[in-house]
């Protein structure tokens, strides 16, 4: 193929929309006679339900109907279990997954109890002060460890425990290694919750044409074909009766991919029950307690070092909050099971993970997905072995790497899509190397923070590795057609939320069908369009359906050319496609336009041959057999003021491998924006639960997203280790950026802060809690 | 029944009547009765400036403004900059050519806030710029495309 777009930084060609305010969002969908719905959710994290009456609400103007879980009749069932307990030997997993409403009892304050259909949105959110629920409270599951002590309450009675599942993976003999160890360090770490906070909220539309016998469904979900089919199944209709559509969506980073959401599972049901179109839109406030949740771990971690500090092995115990049900089985912890080893060469490892119930909102995956918890736990590891055996922070780093001529690197474990964790290919030296370069890292530590701190300045820099396992399965697919007016068009099934799927799967179908990036339109999010897919998650867009599109339009191609060849009654070799043109090489009048081409191959008159297909389009399917892995460096200077603890990010530079780059343009994006949410959480964002399970800080006002101020101007480079896994050699990129900034804060605070001995094993910190940790050690009997 | 008022508006430079509820958002009359979709709603509570409008030239948060209040006012939303792809203001074009947005739900209010900085500033620096957009929260870019855009917008525009 002749590579002219592929690797060039494009601008998008879904921008234009965007920026003239046309692009549609869920929102943005207004039908005629349309309802709204507005849902009742418990104040309470844990009470049990003794009655519920609705009679008020239903008498004020314009409500229509008001639902109870018993009005939902067989309709109410536990929503489907999205990804399974993986092939791990003795695992315990105790399924539980969330209900439409609140029957007996609530097990989260947020959890939806009542719906409530209106003329208005208005009405709608007045009608739910009309509704009284009697409520009984019960004692509240909250903490982790209190959560598994004998006589702790119970989220589920039924299972006679708290624990959701136990697991315990292993690669060699870590107990066996420890005994020849230099030193061995054991830590607690503690990592809390944090959520994805999308600006725009979750919404869903829904249309039943009874005449039609079609649903039709807008949804601001990663995952519109999932949806399609379960919807399909729970409603009893064919999937070619249920349309979804995933229009442009304001931002997903996880939390859009819950199968299924309440509201996902009520709101296409009371529009077929009603006959009216519903929209139900939700609000900030909703958001915070209804959307998933991510993150909130215990980690016991134990490293084992030789006097070079050299890995032995590592042993992990921790517990994970799974909030009130786990629909998403396992997926994050085992995400921070597996991302622990990072990029270096364990070889011995145990861990054991418990993921526990609590009384809080549902815990799935957001940016990171766990995996930011994994890496927390080696990095502060090998940042406490390197001060304890007197080696540079960045040295100890090196001397653990996998070197590149063990790759494939298998790592004895399974990963969250269940096949073997086994690295395909990555050379991490040499990006620790362009970190070092790029933030100039042994200057700084031999001559500018010497000076600085002579000054008074409390500066510090930090450096940090990670690998992230992207691109897995099970599969995508695409469609790739020219268009009888010589546009092509490319179909998939992936939601998209802002990734540039639009320019990125463009450019790698523009350089097969030798036409622009903007003359070709792509179309995602719309089952009535593509029947089958996956979804938009564990940063696989570029890797599962990029390579889908680019086997399809090989096959356009070949079609073109063998047509044309044709046409012309000239050799296929002797035919050059270029500028929308096919053209015999050297003879220019012996030229045709793909859309003319495309309408030759689809004649109204003669046969098309046998062996043949009407049309210039192929679909194809990729799934790779395992993930491909992406490597990083993340590196930063920081300053600390020590009265205030306010912090000032002076440089940050991140090294990445994401092998192939489609498009550099939107990858410093795609780097930008997880850095942005990285910092985020390493120091703005937790979600506070007072003992009562209640959220504290469910606002914007409280919960602060990083903003201009907060975030530094980030250099880029890159490395590029081709994924051997798919044959364009490209792996994900969506979630890098938001991985190993907790660990990168924890080390840059502490050298800033060298003055002070205290040790930082928790995330998200704040300048509150940094002058805490400070005080706590300068005082150590307080 | 539900009291209504009056109100007399003046939106992208086209005249309205309309009868509102004391209490309808001027972000939901803005989206859901005159269906200038354009403006996104990201908190209503005021924080994420992504409902962003001008209100007689002077950025403002429609979603902490009642429609009433709009009585007799000038609004000027989003729709009312460049309507395509060959006829966009300079500042969606510098937008586009900096990549500074990606889901583009935050967008129309972060040019809202923009237009008006540029007139009152139009040769910012990075961190006269990065003070001015703190106030619209974006969650995919990092802001610093966005920074990048503003400074070529600000040439583009002299």
């Amino acid at each position: 193929m002749s590579t002219r777009f592929f690797g060039k930084r494009i601008k998008r060609n879904e921008d234009p929309r965007l920026l003239t305010g046309q692009a549609l969002f869920v929102d943005d969908v207004n039908l005629p006679k349309m309802l709204h719905a507005a849902f009742l959710r418990s104040p309470y994290a844990h009470a049990h339900i003794k009655g519920i009456d609705v009679s008020q609400a239903l008498e004020r103007d314009g409500v229509v109907a008001a639902y109870t879980a018993t009005d939902l009749g067989d309709y109410w069932q536990p929503g489907p279990l999205l990804v399974a307990p993986p092939p791990v030997k003795d695992i315990v997993f105790n399924e539980r997954t969330q209900v439409p409403l609140a029957k007996d009892k609530v097990r989260f304050a947020g959890e939806p109890i009542v719906m409530v259909l209106a003329e208005s949105r208005y009405i709608a959110e007045d009608a739910l002060a009309d509704i009284e629920v009697d409520y009984e409270p019960l004692a509240v599951v909250v903490d982790l460890e209190k959560a598994l002590q004998p006589d702790s309450p119970y989220v589920h009675d039924d299972l006679k425990t708290n624990i959701a599942a136990h697991v315990v993976q292993t690669k060699g003999d870590y107990e066996a290694a420890a005994k020849d160890a230099a030193l061995v360090i054991e830590r607690r770490f503690l990592y809390e919750h944090g959520c994805a906070a999308a600006i725009e909220n979750r919404g869903i539309v829904a249309e039943w044409d009874a005449r039609a016998g079609k649903l039709t469904i807008w949804d601001t979900t990663q995952a519109p074909v999932v949806i399609r089919n379960g919807l399909a199944g729970m409603l009893g209709l064919s999937e070619r009766n249920v349309r979804v559509i995933a229009p442009f969506l304001g931002g997903g980073f996880g939390a859009k991919i819950m199968m299924f959401y309440q509201e996902e599972v009520l709101v296409p049901w009371v529009a077929m029950k009603l006959n009216r179109p519903v929209k139900w839109i939700e609000d900030r406030a909703e958001n915070f307690v209804a959307t998933t949740h991510e993150r909130g771990q215990i980690h016991q971690a134990t490293l084992a070092v030789d006097k070079d500090g050299h890995i032995l092995g590592v042993r992990d115990v921790f517990l994970h909050d799974t909030g009130a049900y786990a629909p998403y089985g396992l997926t994050v912890p085992l995400n921070s099971q597996c991302t622990l080893l990072g990029p270096y060469d364990i070889q011995n490892y145990y861990s054991e993970f418990t993921a526990i119930f609590t009384n809080k909102t549902i815990v799935t995956p957001y940016r990171g997905a766990g995996r930011q918890h994994g890496v927390f736990v080696i990095e502060r590891l090998l940042d406490i072995a390197a001060k304890e055996l007197n080696i540079d922070r960045a040295e100890i780093r090196r001397r653990n790497f996998i070197p590149p001529d063990k790759f494939p690197y298998d790592n004895e474990i399974i990963y969250q899509d269940f096949a073997p964790l086994s690295y395909d290919s990555g050379n991490y030296e040499p990006l620790l190397d362009q970190a070092i370069e790029k933030i100039d890292y042994h200057k700084f530590i031999e001559e500018t923070q010497p000076k600085l701190r002579a000054e008074g300045k409390h500066v510090g820099i930090g450096i940090v590795a990670y690998v992230e396992g992207t691109g897995i399965g099970p599969y995508e697919g695409a469609k790739v057609q020219v268009m009888s007016s010589g546009r092509v068009s490319v179909v998939t099934g992936v939601g998209t939320q802002g990734q540039g799927h639009f320019t990125s799967f463009a450019q790698i179908a523009a350089d097969h069908l030798g036409v622009r990036v903007d003359e070709v339109d792509v179309i995602t999010g719309d089952t009535d369009q593509f029947y089958w897919g996956a979804g938009t998650f564990a940063s696989r867009g570029a890797v599962v359906a990029g390579n889908a599109i680019n086997e399809a339009a090989k096959v356009v191609r070949k079609k073109i050319l063998k047509l044309a060849a044709e046409h012309f009654e000239a050799p296929e070799e002797e035919l050059e496609i270029t500028d929308g043109m096919v053209r015999v090489q050297d003879i220019p009048r012996m030229s045709i336009s793909l859309g003319e081409l495309a309408g030759l191959a689809n004649p109204m008159r003669g046969a098309v041959k046998p062996g043949t297909e009407p049309g210039l389009e192929a679909t194809n399917y990729f799934g790779p057999e395992s993930g491909a892995t992406a490597s990083g460096i993340h590196a930063m200077i920081i300053e600390v003021d020590p009265e205030t603890m306010q912090i000032d990010i002076q440089k940050y530079v991140v090294i990445h491998d994401c092998g192939k780059v489609i498009n550099p343009l939107i990858l410093d994006g795609q780097v930008h924006g997880g850095v942005a949410q990285g910092i985020g959480n390493a120091f703005y964002e937790r979600l506070v639960y007072d003992e009562n399970g209640q959220l504290l800080n469910g606002t914007f006002m409280d919960y602060h997203l990083p903003t201009s101020l907060d975030v530094p101007r980030i250099e880029t480079g890159h490395g590029e280790t081709p994924s051997p896994l798919n044959p364009m050699g490209v792996k994900g990129a969506g979630e890098a950026g938001a991985i190993p900034v907790g660990p990168l804060f924890a080390q840059a605070l502490e050298d800033a802060l060298h003055d002070v001995d205290f040790e930082i094993l928790e995330i998200p910190l704040n300048s509150n809690r940094l002058w805490e940790l400070t005080q706590a050690s300068s005082q150590p009997d307080a | 029944m539900i009291k209504t008022y009056s109100i007399s508006t003046t939106i992208n430079e086209k005249e309205y009547k309309s009868e509102v509820e004391s209490r309808l958002l001027l972000s939901d009359f803005l989206r859901h009765e005159l269906g200038l979709t354009g403006t996104h709603v990201g908190c209503e509570h005021g924080v994420c400036g992504a409902c962003t409008i001008l209100v007689n030239g002077e950025s403002m948060r429609s979603c902490l403004m009642f429609a009433v209040q709009a009585d007799g006012l000038e609004i000027t939303t989003v729709e009312a900059l460049g309507k395509d792809k060959d006829d966009l203001h300079p500042l969606q074009q510098s937008f586009w050519e900096a990549h500074g947005l990606q889901c583009g739900f935050c967008t129309p209010g972060i040019l809202m806030t923009l237009i008006p900085f540029l007139r009152e500033n139009p040769d910012p620096t990075e961190k006269e710029i990065r003070a001015a957009i703190s106030g619209n929260l974006c969650r995919c870019t990092g802001y610093q495309h966005i920074v990048d855009a503003v400074l070529l917008a600000a040439e583009k525009m002299k």
